[in-house]
């Protein structure tokens, strides 16, 4: 907490918020003049990427840092406060969003423009960045609902027949899972009477009503996993995620489902860690069936965009795996929980990276070939080799493959699983990285290896047993204005995977403020509650 | 809906209403009132006026479209917390300023700003709604 005059460099806790709103609001106010906003929208998501960065910046040099919003003391007034979780969450977003606004610059239409693409984008983003910056859980809840009502409006842009059914499945479920989060809020707020997560976190170990913080955590755990599309509640991911347009697709399976898992992070194991502890059988199940659906799925897909669906949720169950460790005991030193706690964070970071990519990615390959099904593409490393090279390095790190940056957030979490008595667990973590390895090479086999197939345009109509795809619709991205995000992106991917090292000590020292809040406490209250 | 009292008296109404939406929106601070309900009123003013003399009137009386009105009030309830970054205190503290006009003194202050921020806010997104949805059901 911040008290008199505030150092100017404590304002990026609010900045990324305001900046997307600023940007937000202005581009919808000259809604008229929509070749003004690409210039506009860049600028401003270079913007919000530097504040993110400068607030990262701030956590990782002087410790976690709180704005109450308006001055009220808390637990009162709304608290904004950012520690290296949030921030290292932060970054990575921004980053994204700013790859995904360079390349919707030349893949977004003026029609979809003229309905909102930017401003939309702005009010997606500013509901991220409030997610990951809160400290407040009803203010968390309010984040969620800004940032769903962004991406209804980015799902549905196009009105094609599929998008509204796609949108109806996604829209559906997220308002079932944030009425979760709003009843469990309402119970953690008759049984605490504080909102503000630092005082709840206080409150929560000292009191004995163990049976009711059990249902909150339960409740809270069924909302989050809903967002984040963990097993058994991600049928609605598969169903939606490849209806919009591909920098649609790369934006939302980069971040929304990433929020989840940081909301899950944040309440179920920072807020109350015995109660987690309890369910933590029920978290390494999850997890485990999460991985191994979200492996066999993308075995089973020929669409390229249905595929990278599955490989997402495979990448939720993996994340997960943190949630399922035991109780640190204190006689091991890193216990296992914080060694799978640094290895999930490292994984989400690397997830949001990858994810976004290769759905960027597939963007491309789908404008190249005409079609975005795997039995059609083909002949990509002929004629785009560069590309297919990019390709090849986000298809490994996405299946966990070394040098890249997949590799070592899977390491950490194996050893974290074999440490904390979870062998088979270990051995799931194994077994999706190697499913998600075969459904990367048939990725690659067929959609780049080989020669084009001859298919006549009559074949594609009588697919047999397939549904038929409608002809690719997205505009052709501009050559410099694609490659530019794809090769930012892949370059964080060979740099995290070949000097996991600097990213690692963020990671330990995030998992380790959640392990332990005193400094998240602290910073909300001052030194001396 | 178009009948003969009804055109005649919207006008009127719809005026009224948005008085009285005004007076909601600056007696807030204090009493019963303030942006949100304010806005209401006055949304619910022009969908009157938009059900009695059709649609098109009522945009060309707003001149700007809804959602523009809407985010010039997001816009103006951001800007006035970032006031606060100038001054060097906490993000949307409230700050108060009491200028003298004509020998009265008049209350400034940036919740007043972030208020006309929420009203304007719901005055477009709800008056885009029902403009919308007025729109399909006279045609």
């Amino acid at each position: 907490m911040t008290q008199g005059a505030v150092p100017l460099i404590d304002y990026s806790v609010i900045l990324p918020v305001a900046i997307c709103f600023i940007f937000g609001a202005g581009l919808l106010m000259m809604r008229k003049s929509i070749r003004w906003h690409p210039l506009i929208a860049l600028p401003g998501l270079v913007l919000l990427f530097l504040a993110d960065l400068t607030l990262l910046y701030r956590v990782a040099t002087q410790g976690t840092v709180t704005m109450m919003m308006g001055g009220w003391l808390p637990p009162f007034g709304i608290a904004f406060t950012a520690d290296l979780m949030g921030a290292l969450f932060l970054a990575a977003s921004g980053f994204a969003a700013l790859c995904c606004g360079i390349y919707a610059v030349a893949s977004i239409s003026k029609v979809e423009r003229r309905y909102g693409f930017f401003p939309l984008f702005f009010i997606m983003m500013g509901g991220v960045s409030g997610s990951f910056i809160t400290g407040d859980v009803f203010n968390l809840y309010v984040w969620f609902e800004v940032f769903l009502i962004g991406s209804f409006g980015l799902l549905i842009l196009g009105s094609r027949h599929e998008q509204l059914d796609g949108a109806t499945k996604y829209c559906f479920l997220n308002l079932v899972g944030t009425t979760f989060f709003l009843i469990a809020t309402g119970y953690l707020y008759g049984i605490f009477g504080t909102l503000n997560m630092a005082d709840i976190a206080q409150k929560a170990a000292e009191t004995d009503k163990t049976a009711m913080l059990f249902t909150l955590a339960a409740l809270y755990f069924v909302s989050f996993a809903m967002k984040a599309a963990a097993f058994p509640l991600n049928f609605w991911l598969p169903a939606s995620y490849h209806t919009p347009r591909f920098v649609v697709s790369a934006l939302f399976a980069g971040l929304l489902t990433k929020v989840g898992i940081y909301a899950a992070i944040r309440i179920n194991l920072m807020l109350f860690p015995p109660e987690r502890a309890e369910l933590s059988a029920v978290f390494a199940w999850v997890a485990a069936l999460t991985m191994l659906v979200g492996g066999l799925g993308a075995l089973a897909q020929t669409d390229l965009r249905r595929l990278l669906n599955y490989v997402v949720i495979a990448g939720i169950g993996t994340m997960f795996v943190a949630l399922a460790m035991p109780v640190p005991d204190g006689d091991a030193v890193p216990s296992s929980l914080s060694v799978g706690l640094s290895g999930t964070i490292f994984y989400a970071l690397h997830s949001i990276v990858v994810m976004t990519a290769l759905y960027l990615a597939a963007g491309v390959a789908a404008h190249l070939t005409g079609t975005s099904s795997l039995r059609e593409m083909g002949g990509l490393w002929r004629s785009n080799p560069l590309f297919a090279a990019v390709m090849l390095i986000l298809l490994f790190a996405v299946s966990g493959l070394p040098p890249f940056s997949g590799f070592w957030p899977k390491v950490a979490l194996v050893r974290a699983s074999i440490s904390g008595d979870l062998p088979w667990l270990a051995a799931m973590v194994l077994v999706s990285g190697f499913l998600l390895t075969i459904a990367s090479a048939r990725v690659f086999a067929l959609g780049f290896w080989r020669p084009l197939p001859p298919i006549a345009a009559a074949d594609r109509k009588v697919e047999p047993g397939g549904v038929v795809e409608e002809k690719f619709l997205a505009a052709g991205p501009d050559r410099a204005l694609s490659a530019i995000p794809l090769f930012a992106l892949t370059a964080f991917v060979i740099a995290a995977g070949v000097w996991p090292q600097w990213l690692f000590d963020l990671t330990d020292g995030a998992a380790a403020g959640i392990v332990d809040p005193s400094g998240y406490i602290s910073s909300v209250f001052g030194d001396a509650p | 809906m178009r009948t003969i009292i009804f055109r005649f008296t919207a006008p009127y109404l719809t005026s009224l209403m948005v008085l009285f939406s005004i007076f909601v929106l600056l007696r807030g601070h204090n009493e019963p009132g303030g942006g949100f309900i304010g806005g209401l009123i006055a949304a619910s003013a022009f969908a009157i006026y938009g059900i009695a003399c059709g649609v098109a009137p009522v945009r060309r009386a707003l001149h700007f479209h809804p959602m523009a009105i809407a985010a010039a009030g997001l816009m103006l309830a951001v800007l006035s917390g970032v006031l606060s970054l100038l001054i060097g205190v906490e993000f949307l503290t409230g700050l108060w300023a009491f200028p003298t006009f004509l020998g009265t003194e008049v209350a400034l202050s940036t919740p007043l700003f972030f208020d006309i921020g929420v009203y304007l806010v719901v005055v477009g997104a709800i008056s885009s709604i029902a403009l919308a949805l007025e729109e399909t059901e006279t045609d």
